[in-house]
């Protein structure tokens, strides 16, 4: 267990929900609007662990477990992943498997949870985003397989510790090109613009808003806290590659800091700039993830 | 230096996958032309510690006819013949980019089992010069369009010519001014040819062509 790790999970489990705050208030500012407050999304979760929650008769235990396994699963996921030099407390050979796996068990839980209201709407959902998933797996891994040469490491902790500035001189077109794909699975893993839009209240059209509509109160509010983490899981290791650690504790931290609010910030502004793609063109633009991954792994083995 | 090629090289690769999945035409001739325009740079790139007059000229040159005259041409046939609608080809978008990746996986294995001496610019020349290859020859096998099929056959140039920087470094003037100009005519006949198709069958779908035959089982 390394303690100074842990900071970074406390850090990452406290200002997670206030990314949502600044994509929210970057998109208000390109629409116009005042938005709402950068601290929205803690008064949301505030407002929905006070509530009690409402269960429908047709459903199951697993209904109940979905949120829960989720979150916890989020979490586990979040210990893996290092803070700049700082080994993350859970760390070995081949975790990055663990971590595509958690994010996987996550998935399947609200999913098989969407399943058991026995709602059409949920289960069309459900479908949209497992196939998805399954197309976003690919990159995922592959982007990360990408490091294992570069940094000689397999684990998570050693691959972005491993990554400095002269890694970017030798490899420079195939760290970008990873870089690229993992933002595609952050987008598609987060259900952004352009493969899902988080503010669409039409059914027909949604794919992880959807599958939650049945749940509330604390359940609904883990499955916010859960989504709000697993931006920060996959932004933090995406900043990891994009900014090299290595200057001291202090620095690395402001840096990584600012780093995820960069990225908050060009994720709301790919969702206000760029329209969401037709569900039917999504498969390609994860394939071309796939295909941008798969040449970074060439260009790093040739 | 040798990181500026490689990120050249792999915008080539880039705008080669685009080809392969891109649906609309003004698009996919619009990546034709930075194809030309990356090859310009990549010929002064590569000849960087040596640079003359000859290495500009031929920079200048290529850019010039594949960035501004092929693109000319080909926009011209595409107005003249009044399409604006992109047929769906005979592999699907995706399908082609998948293939892709595949062709990109064997050009490197190629490329790796075929020692070529004397080449100077980085190892990724020869298989992005093969990968350019394989996907103009792709495009020309899959597409239905004759427009695309220009498109295809100037890729294919594309890698031939990027090979031609890899290796005749002594003769590539010669080499390539002979090969520009048999380009120049071969697109100037096939807009032609585009035109004729299109006058004569309202649509310049290849395919539909096979019906001319008098082979009818």
């Amino acid at each position: 267990m390394n303690i100074a790790g842990l900071v970074h999970v406390v850090g990452a489990l406290i200002f997670a929900p206030f990314l949502l705050g600044l994509i929210n208030r970057t998109k208000a500012i390109f629409a116009g609007r005042t938005g709402p407050p950068l601290f929205q999304a803690y008064f949301d979760l505030l407002k929905l662990l006070r509530k009690g929650a409402v269960y429908s008769r047709t459903t199951t235990w697993v209904f109940r477990a979905g949120p829960v396994v989720s979150l916890a699963a989020i979490v586990t996921s979040l210990f893996l992943v290092p803070f700049g030099a700082q080994p993350a407390p859970l760390e070995f050979e081949g975790d990055l498997i663990l971590f595509a796996g958690l994010l996987a068990l996550a998935r399947f839980f609200t999913v098989i949870a969407a399943l058991d209201t026995g709602s059409s709407f949920e289960g069309m959902g459900a479908s949209r985003e497992v196939q998805f998933s399954a197309l976003a797996e690919p990159p995922l891994l592959l982007g990360l397989a990408t490091l294992a040469p570069l940094t000689g490491s397999l684990s998570l902790s050693g691959m972005l510790a491993g990554i400095s500035g002269g890694t970017w001189l030798r490899a420079g077109p195939a760290l970008a090109l990873a870089c690229a794909a993992l933002l595609v699975v952050f987008l598609t893993e987060n259900a952004r613009i352009p493969v899902d839009d988080p503010n669409t209240h039409l059914e027909l059209t949604m794919i992880h808003e959807v599958m939650v509509l049945d749940h509330g109160g604390p359940d609904l509010a883990f499955i916010f806290y859960g989504a709000a983490l697993k931006l920060w899981v996959l932004g933090a290791v995406l900043i990891g590659i994009l900014a090299p650690p290595q200057t001291g504790l202090f620095w690395d931290a402001t840096l990584r800091l600012s780093g995820m609010a960069a990225l908050a910030v060009l994720t709301g502004i790919i969702e206000s700039t760029t329209a969401r793609l037709r569900l039917v063109h999504v498969p390609q633009f994860l394939a071309g993830a796939g295909v941008l991954s798969v040449l970074a792994l060439l260009l790093v083995l040739r | 230096m040798n990181m500026w090629i490689d990120s050249v090289l792999v915008f080539l690769v880039l705008t080669n996958f685009l080809l392969l999945g891109s649906r609309r035409l003004a698009a996919r001739i619009r990546l034709s032309a930075a194809q030309g325009v990356l090859l310009g740079v990549l010929t002064i790139l590569v000849h960087a510690d040596n640079i003359g007059l000859r290495t500009l000229l031929l920079a200048i040159g290529t850019m010039t006819v594949k960035a501004g005259i092929f693109p000319w041409l080909v926009r011209r046939a595409l107005r003249e013949t009044d399409v604006r609608r992109s047929v769906e080809p005979f592999l699907s978008y995706t399908l082609s980019v998948l293939t892709g990746t595949l062709l990109l996986g064997l050009s490197i294995w190629m490329s790796s089992r075929l020692p070529l001496p004397g080449s100077q610019a980085g190892s990724l020349v020869v298989p992005v010069a093969f990968f350019s290859i394989f996907a103009g020859l792709l495009l020309v096998v899959s597409r239905k369009t004759a427009l695309m099929q220009v498109l295809g056959y100037l890729v294919l140039e594309n890698g031939i010519y990027t090979f031609g920087i890899a290796l005749a470094y002594e003769q590539q003037l010669l080499v390539e001014l002979g090969v520009l100009l048999d380009l120049l005519v071969a697109v100037f006949v096939m807009g032609i040819i585009i035109f004729h198709i299109s006058r004569e069958f309202d649509h310049i779908e290849v395919d539909r062509l096979s019906t001319l035959t008098d082979y009818h089982p």
